[in-house]
């Protein structure tokens, strides 16, 4: 795997620090007029999701991490694992629910996913920003109400729980943004 | 349509530059102080092993040589001082390899000036009178002057000139930088370098100039060691809003003092394995010859502009920066 040296660190390079892959979200030189240059680094465990700060001699070096985001279509849930396939090649990865996460709150047989790859192996996976979901279960709405106001609890086909507007029945296919979690929209089917 | 020809600051900024450069002028042309031109490139270069410059090739035929961009002015014009020349300054470009981040562009704009027969505490008025003129109406506060020691014993309770391994390191532990304890080891200057960078210089300077003086000796290379406390050196630091803006000395005379520190760097350039670099003869040959009594000061330009404007990156006061240029 490449090395990169401190003058190579951008936003969204993929690094080995203590072992696991990080994603460095931002790189700040710092350096005195004379002295010592560093680089202060806010990076993300991507194994862990956290972000921490780790200062750098300028010029130090870490090895690259293998770590490819793929876009897949989610297969099925098999009760221990989830299935992913590559479009292109047919080819299969399977996740355990730690490595899908909150994911699995969007993931729909058939939709399109990310799926994060270390050396390989799904190391995480994120949702299409947009998603399309039916209502398994909300209360009758209230007549004449045509948009905002409180709104009402929705649960989605896949067991995530959102507002939706109170004209919005059970049975209908809504837009939600996974990032949010927010409703955008009705689908017209 | 790629956009990469605009310029990457505003108009507004380019008037501004103007001003501060004319001001500047002003400011010396009053006080009879002369403005003078010293070449960019040159077949000697800086010493210090922090500075990473820019090497390129003469081709002049029969003669085949490699010629440095300045990495600052300070040789040329002290030849020029120990010349004979009295009190001069320029404003000129410096170059910086490998030197970019949001307050670094590797070519910048440095205002440097050296005052004959002044101590460093008579530079440090005539700083002060100099910002107050280019920051006025900005409604810069009152100039704090503070040593080294000081501002660090305030900002972190720690000694900046005894170094005690234990107890940095129960500071870096209990400040959130436990990074700094592998980083830096049993080096005293590593320390102090990571800890003033992270935990004093962002505090320096609220909305007024801050000037650290008295550095430790361990930090200066053209620096005269204080003749009352050997262990530290007569330089100045400036500092608006926890960001660093100049350097100064009360300048070092002595040529076998500069020689031996030249020669130090270049053995620890040499163990690094950094760029080779050529010792300026000619500067020792001058401090021979008799450099006058002096202190000097580097003010970084593009910085001064940045806090003027309220910029948070070099690039807003650049015409084009390193990476549309």
């Amino acid at each position: 795997m490449a090395i990169f040296s401190t003058n190579e660190f951008k936003a969204g390079l993929k690094v080995m620090l203590d072992n696991d892959p990080c994603a460095i979200i931002e790189n700040e030189f710092v350096k005195p007029g004379k002295g010592q240059a560093f680089n202060r680094v806010k990076i993300r465990n991507l194994k862990t999701g956290r972000v921490i700060e780790r200062t750098f001699k300028s010029g130090e070096s870490l090895e690259g991490a293998d770590v490819v985001d793929v876009e897949m279509q989610y297969l099925y849930n098999d009760g221990e694992f989830r299935h992913f396939m590559v479009q292109d090649t047919f080819e299969q990865y399977q996740a355990d629910q730690k490595i899908v996460s909150d994911a699995s709150l969007w993931l729909k047989d058939q939709d399109f996913c990310t799926v994060t790859l270390w050396n390989d192996a799904p190391l995480a996976v994120s949702p299409a920003n947009f998603v399309e979901l039916s209502i398994v279960e909300t209360d009758p709405g209230v007549r004449g109400d045509t948009s905002g106001g409180g709104g009402k609890p929705a649960k989605l086909e896949t067991g995530a729980v959102v507002r939706v507007p109170l004209f919005v029945q059970q049975g209908e296919l809504i837009k939600v943004d996974t990032r949010t979690g927010e409703y955008i929209s009705r689908v017209k089917e | 349509m790629d956009d990469a020809w605009q310029p990457s600051c505003s108009f507004e900024l380019l008037r501004l530059r103007a001003q501060v450069l004319h001001d500047t002028r002003c400011f010396f042309a009053e006080r009879a102080v002369l403005e003078v031109e010293t070449p960019l490139l040159s077949s000697r270069i800086g010493t210090d092993p922090q500075l990473d410059f820019f090497t390129t090739a003469y081709r002049l035929p029969s003669l085949q040589q490699n010629l440095f961009l300045q990495t600052s002015p300070e040789f040329a014009m002290k030849r020029l001082l120990a010349a004979g020349s009295g009190s001069i300054y320029q404003i000129c470009k410096a170059f910086r390899n490998g030197e970019s981040g949001r307050f670094h562009n590797p070519e910048f704009t440095m205002l440097e000036w050296y005052r004959v027969g002044y101590a460093l505490p008579q530079l440090m008025d005539e700083i002060d009178e100099l910002l107050s003129l280019l920051f006025v109406g900005s409604g810069l506060g009152s100039t704090q002057r503070i040593s080294y020691q000081a501002v660090f014993q305030q900002y972190t309770g720690l000694d900046a000139l005894v170094f005690s391994y234990p107890e940095y390191c129960a500071y870096a532990f209990n400040n959130h930088i436990p990074d700094a304890i592998s980083l830096c080891g049993y080096e005293h200057v590593l320390w102090l370098d990571f800890i003033f960078s992270h935990h004093v210089q962002p505090y320096l300077g609220a909305n007024a100039l801050c000037m650290v003086h008295d550095y430790p000796a361990c930090q200066s290379s053209l620096a005269r060691l204080n003749e009352h406390n050997s262990k530290v050196t007569e330089r100045v630091e400036l500092f608006i809003n926890g960001i660093e803006l100049g350097n100064g000395f009360y300048e070092l005379t002595d040529a076998v003092e500069q020689d031996r520190r030249f020669n130090e760097e270049i053995s620890v350039r040499q163990q690094r394995q950094l760029p080779v670099s050529i010792k300026d003869t000619r500067l020792i040959a001058a401090l021979s010859a008799g450099l006058p009594d002096c202190s000097g000061i580097a003010i970084g330009m593009d910085r001064l502009l940045m806090l003027l404007s309220g910029s948070t990156a070099i690039n807003e006061v650049l015409t084009f920066s390193v990476d549309n240029a």
